[in-house]
């Protein structure tokens, strides 16, 4: 029987009293903790997903939309751009453009998007093979960790793209070619785990036959034979000029000369083409984030307030029922320090059960959320990761049950033993 | 000086002791000594301070003057930790009500005062104290499930768990019918005796003057 076995019953003893100081702390903690997590990881995935790209191309309309659909792989495209209009960017003598890859979207499976692009792209995401080779022919796919994970896909597999970007399970459109899984990609934290990566060209036979253009069938036997076949960035700029992919992804020589930086204006005021800074656009986003994150803030502090307001009360209220036992404490040999350290002890045990609650509560929610939200945005999220500052929260917890208890304490301590024991 | 030979050691004494209340009244005693092992009626009308003169034995109070010696440590001159420690360890105190720390069992509270003295936690002492008082099947009950004899011979077991060198008892016997009294007060004395601690007993209740010869009037 110690102090902290005495506090603990005292608080199980009347279990509902402590109850609503629990919940509370539990909630304000688990806002905190939720809040904390998905900006951290937000921000990881925002960064990571960077990969050293200056400028994103494509077809007018919003630069954001641009951005999150070639970057990200999540909203709708802003249109297609024809390989007339992009070729200069793959020009290796460009003075600005150090190097550029093509994509081309518009396809899904399963939710996962059809990513038509040069293998290029793996070593900007630093994305590697886990298993298999790099796709070189049209209807080739190589697909990241988590598509072959969730869809049990493995080397040899074959599917059906589905028209569209949205899984709309029975009502999907399906294209009659099938894809097949060449090579699966190692777990890299980055987009690359969600996409089906294959040719750029592979696009145009889908879309031909679809939409009864006549790029149908249009050369495609040509490489056959040829070492790279179509992955290769030759094969692409040697089609037809009216050929269209989606965006390209661009990577400056210098991003800090003065050709760079007015690189994107020059590009939107003398062309068709739309030229977006993603560093810029995913700055926009994060403001966006903070100010809605600075109302959550106040609404956070809000019930932190009222959660250290309501172990204040379920404390002082309990310290007028329980006088007399105080009192029989200081009896039997408890001196007042002891009295102020049991009730600082209740007020820390609500603040530690609230806490880890609050944990329990935000990485619940996190794991819920990471079934729903990864389809959606593209954004994976790890419900098992605790963060650092989460220990910070630990000592935020116990200092505001602490400040809580204190006034409570010193007046167990100071309460006059011989009255209270005639009252009693 | 006379030297009284057969006296026991005083175990319990005090002197000049007076006590103001905040009110503005004051309060004087006479002046008390008790050897080790025996037993004290403290009489007095109700309102004649009785219960203060107790607190003020036990330390719980502050005198405006005068001193309280017990075994030979004189208890206002402790700090007031020592004082609360010294009277867990060296005073057993039962009040007219049993009183308990309510959330936990009986074992637990007579657990705390072994703690809350400095001891060492020993259940064994428990056990068999609790099973000299016939509460050996309470001891994992809470204070609320006992009768009120029951809670009242726990409350002694409580004040002498830590065989003291005196038990100070409040009206003991006040709130309890014939049988019982005789019961508690029969416990009391013979608990007192197994650990030869001075008993000192304040009551207005005239059962008692009866069975106990030694008496101070206040």
């Amino acid at each position: 029987m110690n102090l902290l076995s005495l506090a603990w019953k005292n608080l199980t003893f009347k279990p509902l009293s402590a109850l609503l100081s629990v919940l509370l702390f539990a909630l304000s903690i688990g806002l905190i903790s939720l809040l904390l997590n998905l900006r951290q990881q937000a921000d990881e995935q925002f960064d990571n997903n960077l990969a050293g790209i200056n400028l994103v191309v494509g077809a007018k309309g919003s630069p954001l939309e641009l951005t999150l659909n070639s970057m990200y792989h999540v909203g709708y495209a802003t249109g297609n751009v024809t390989l007339k209009e992009v070729r200069s960017f793959f020009n290796p003598k460009h003075p600005i453009v150090a190097d550029a890859v093509p994509l081309s979207v518009g396809d899904s499976y399963r939710g996962y998007r059809i990513v038509g692009t040069t293998p290029k792209l793996l070593d900007w995401y630093d994305a590697s093979l886990s298993d298999g080779r790099i796709w070189e022919d049209d209807f080739e796919v190589v697909i990241g960790a988590e598509v072959a994970g969730k869809n049990g896909l493995s080397l040899g597999d074959k599917f059906r793209s589905n028209h569209g970007i949205i899984d709309e399970g029975e009502n999907n459109i399906e294209h009659d070619d099938e894809f097949t899984v060449v090579g699966i990609l190692a777990p890299g934290g980055t987009v690359m785990d969600q996409v089906v990566l294959t040719t750029n060209q592979t696009y145009w036979h889908s879309h031909g036959e679809h939409e009864g253009e006549d790029h149908a069938g249009h050369d495609h036997e040509d490489h056959a034979g040829h070492n790279h076949g179509k992955r290769d960035i030759q094969a692409l700029l040697e089609t037809d000029d009216d050929q269209e992919i989606t965006s390209v992804l661009v990577r400056y020589r210098n991003a800090s000369s003065f050709q760079a930086l007015n690189f994107p204006r020059n590009i939107n005021e003398n062309t068709d083409l739309l030229a977006a800074n993603p560093a810029y656009e995913i700055s926009e986003v994060r403001r966006q984030f903070d100010s809605g994150q600075r109302i959550l803030g106040i609404l956070v502090l809000a019930i932190t307030i009222v959660s250290a307001l309501s172990i204040f009360i379920s404390l002082f209220n309990s310290l007028r029922d329980r006088r007399y036992e105080l009192a029989l404490l200081r009896v039997m040999g408890a001196g007042r320090r002891k009295i102020f350290s049991l009730i600082i002890i209740e007020g820390l045990l609500v603040a530690v059960i609230g806490y880890v609650l609050g944990l329990l509560l935000s990485h619940g929610i996190l794991y819920f959320i990471a079934a729903n939200v990864s389809d959606d945005f593209r954004y994976s999220l790890d419900p098992a990761r605790f963060l650092p500052e989460e220990w910070w929260l630990l000592g935020g917890a116990l200092l505001i049950g602490f400040l809580a208890a204190i006034i409570p304490a010193i007046q167990a301590a100071n309460t006059d033993i011989g009255e209270t024991l005639v009252e009693g | 000086m006379i030297r009284l030979p057969y006296l026991a050691t005083i175990m319990l004494s005090s002197r000049n002791l007076s006590y103001q209340y905040p009110s503005g009244e004051r309060l004087t005693f006479p002046d008390i000594d008790c050897p080790a092992g025996e037993t004290r009626l403290l009489l007095g009308k109700s309102g004649s301070g009785k219960t203060t003169l107790l607190q003020l034995l036990a330390g719980l109070r502050t005198p405006a003057t005068g001193t309280v010696t017990i075994d030979g440590t004189d208890l206002n001159a402790l700090s007031g930790t020592a004082r609360d420690r010294f009277r867990g360890r060296h005073l057993g105190m039962v009040f007219q009500t049993a009183h308990f720390v309510r959330s936990v069992s009986i074992e637990d509270n007579l657990l705390l005062a072994q703690r809350l003295a400095g001891h060492a936690a020993d259940k064994t002492a428990i056990r068999e104290l609790l099973g000299q008082l016939e509460l050996g099947h309470k001891a994992r009950s809470l204070p609320s499930a006992l009768s009120v004899g029951q809670q009242q011979r726990a409350a002694i077991a409580r004040a002498i768990i830590n065989r003291p060198a005196v038990i100070l008892a409040d009206e003991p016997t006040s709130a309890l019918d014939d049988d019982n009294t005789a019961q508690v007060i029969k416990l009391l004395r013979e608990s007192a005796a197994a650990v030869n601690a001075t008993l000192l007993i304040v009551t207005h209740d005239n059962r008692l003057t009866s069975i106990i010869d030694q008496q101070t009037r206040l």
